[in-house]
């Protein structure tokens, strides 16, 4: 980083300035990550006092999975303008990947367990069945699918966490975007690509093991000997690296004229085009790379989770995330963060029950039945009254006064009219 | 002078109206046209046609030596064979400043990967500063471009297509909104452009026309009325017939 940042300014006049200087915000948050982490280390049951139990230290490294995956959507939607519903799917696709591997692989040191007590040693075929029993059983099968083709190999399943949410989202942006297909029309795609993904996988025949989805991914395959309270710090490092890496990343991709093109193609377009950039690779671009740290984000939260299941990728939980940015402050990387944080803890403390009841005399409201009321009405209330999220508080502290314009990123007015130069009608189609 | 436009037998319609009807156009480079029209002849349509907006009909629209067909090309692909166009409200990134908006637009390989791995480099820098002193931006480089006045943003607009370097430009309404000292200033900036470019100014008003001092195509009903030098066409009956009459 500094030889980059040497070179930069080495490199540039009075005008240029090093990565860290222009983004001051990458730092903060790489020093706010790094004591989080350590706070917890120094807590957490394997390394140190035990403040925090195994089961919290898990309940972070999640939510730190979860920051990274609003990242991904601040970045589409806050920053280019794509309010994509569907992210959430190549979240769910990033634990697949990885819940096939360690459900494979720990099922084939159970399996070779019980049957070296055997009297004649079985054979390669006799394991791969039994395997086969254990895993398809509980949707009345015993054959491997296809798509388990490459679940004996860590390294070709870690390939497929980032490959097939690429891919998927390297196809359906191509599709949607050459066609021009922008704003609400985009959303409903988006929203019918997960929809689509998560009542394939609830089919028993889907080959992912229908509703019951992947277990017992807490579960390592070769540390069977290591606590839970080791694996789970072991997991939070990771999340905490792979949060700090995809924040540098981002704040790279939305700094500089890559930044510039993105936001310009978020508040207009038609005009970017007319300055000769192809807005549909741009697009594409953002949206695949978002749609493969979302899945590496997802292979990190699915093992601490233990659990993966075709609800996971339901609609609704893409417009969880779309609600965590929003109320976070969509348009800078570190609301998401905040958004997402703030949110999922708030929701796991009211509907964990650790919430207390509110008596109201003729009525008991329960936050587990009213949490998603509430969280509804603080979504529409952040909207109306505060559109820049929590993140706008940052704003006041630094009574960085924004200009007088319409809209919060929109052209002015006279720029919106339905002729040329704005995206109108037209446009759409 | 050789051609760099040519439209022949171009024609579109909207819901059975004719907004453009058998349009033919030719410009050369470096040359001076001008465009003026009543409401509705047709000028913003006749240059989402050259800009691959709006699909024509039929006709056709060729530029450049290798005499490439237009209406096959994106409006990128359009913008990045050399037209450049300026629109009649500004049309500026307003969130951004005015450098980013200027480096937006500055002459550089367009795709992604060429942007994402952009190094700020010192010739670049240079450029916009010198289109910033050109269109008198000097001052606001570090501004967002919506803290801008409405001429500002004019000139910011300006300066974008000037930082495109584009072969023809496409001028729409350029003075609207400006002081006619500022006015003077636009004058004189599209007249040494079109000492080496093609540049098309559509503007309604005459004395600015007059000014300019190049060949005038008055467009009526989607097809060229009149063409010639001011002198000519505003003494063609016809012209004064659309103008004046009915």
């Amino acid at each position: 980083m500094t030889s980059v940042t040497e070179n930069m300014v080495s490199q540039g006049g009075g005008a240029r300035k090093s990565f860290i200087a222009q983004n001051p915000s990458v730092l903060w948050f790489l020093l706010a990550l790094a004591l989080f982490t350590l706070g917890v280390t120094v807590l957490s049951e394997a390394t140190g006092s035990g403040v925090i139990s195994t089961s919290f230290v898990k309940t972070l490294g999640k939510t730190l999975c979860l920051c990274l995956v609003a990242i991904c959507m601040d970045v589409v939607w806050g920053y280019c303008g794509i309010l994509s519903l569907g992210h959430m799917a190549f979240f769910g696709i990033g634990g697949y990947a990885i819940g096939q591997w360690l459900m494979y692989a720990r099922t084939e040191i159970i399996v070779t367990q019980s049957l070296s007590a055997a009297a004649i040693p079985p054979t390669d075929q006799e394991v791969v069945d039994a395997i086969g029993t254990q895993i398809f059983g509980v949707v009345g099968s015993s054959e491997f699918p296809m798509i388990w083709a490459f679940s004996d190999s860590l390294f070709l399943q870690l390939l497929m966490v980032i490959a097939v949410p690429g891919l998927l989202a390297l196809v359906f942006g191509w599709l949607a975007f050459r066609s021009r297909v922008t704003g609400v029309y985009l959303s409903i795609l988006t929203q019918a690509m997960t929809l689509a993904l998560s009542l394939y996988l609830f089919q028993n025949d889907s080959g992912l093991r229908g509703n019951n989805g992947l277990s017992g991914l807490q579960n390592i395959p070769g540390f069977e000997e290591t606590s839970q309270a080791t694996l789970s710090i072991v997991f939070f490092w990771a999340a905490a690296l792979a949060l700090g890496l995809g924040y540098v990343l981002f704040a790279w991709v939305t700094s500089g004229k890559m930044g510039s093109v993105v936001r310009g193609i978020r508040d207009d377009e038609a005009r970017v085009r007319f300055l000769g950039y192809h807005v549909e690779s741009f697009k594409l671009f953002v949206f695949t790379i978002t749609a493969v740290v979302a899945g590496i984000a997802g292979a990190l939260y699915y093992p601490q989770a233990g659990i993966i299941n075709p609800a996971e990728i339901a609609p609704i939980a893409s417009i969880y995330l779309a609600v965590w940015v929003a109320i976070g402050g969509r348009g800078r990387l570190y609301g998401a963060v905040i958004g997402a944080a703030f949110v999922s803890l708030l929701s796991s403390w009211f509907t964990g029950g650790s919430a207390p009841d509110i008596n109201l005399g003729f009525y008991v409201v329960k936050w587990t039945d009213w949490w998603l009321v509430l969280l509804g009405f603080s979504f529409v209330a952040v909207t109306l009254f505060a559109p820049k999220g929590i993140g706008g508080l940052f704003d006041l502290i630094m009574i960085k006064r924004t200009p007088d314009r319409q809209g919060d990123y929109g052209p002015s007015e006279g720029a919106k009219r339905a002729e040329e130069g704005s995206v109108d009608v037209e446009d759409v189609k | 002078m050789s051609t760099l436009l040519e439209m022949s037998g171009v024609s579109v319609s909207f819901d059975g109206f004719k907004a453009i009807n058998n349009l033919s156009f030719q410009i050369g480079e470096p040359e001076m046209r001008a465009i003026i029209g009543p409401n509705g002849a047709g000028k913003t349509t006749f240059m989402d046609i050259i800009t691959g907006k709006t699909r024509p009909d039929e006709g056709r629209v060729i530029f450049g030596e290798k005499s490439i067909s237009l209406l096959k090309m994106s409006e990128s692909h359009i913008a990045r064979a050399g037209i450049g166009r300026k629109f009649q409200k500004p049309t500026v990134f307003e969130a951004q400043t005015v450098r980013e908006n200027l480096a937006m637009a500055l002459k550089n390989p367009r795709g992604p990967f060429d942007v994402l791995l952009y190094r700020k480099s010192a010739k670049g820098g240079a450029r916009i500063e010198e289109i910033a002193s050109e269109v008198g931006l000097t001052e606001h480089l570090t501004r967002p471009a919506g803290e801008l006045s409405h001429g500002q943003k004019q000139w910011l607009e300006i300066g974008m297509l000037l930082a495109q370097e584009p072969r023809l430009l496409l001028v729409d309404e350029p003075a609207a909104g400006m002081t006619p000292s500022e006015r003077e200033h636009t004058t004189d900036l599209l007249v040494r452009l079109a000492e080496k470019h093609a540049v098309v100014v559509v503007e309604h008003d005459m004395e600015f026309v007059r000014r300019l001092n190049c060949k005038v195509t008055v467009l009526h009903e989607g097809s060229v009325l009149a063409e010639g030098s001011l002198d000519h066409v505003t003494n063609n009956k016809d012209v004064i017939d659309v103008y004046l009459g009915r």
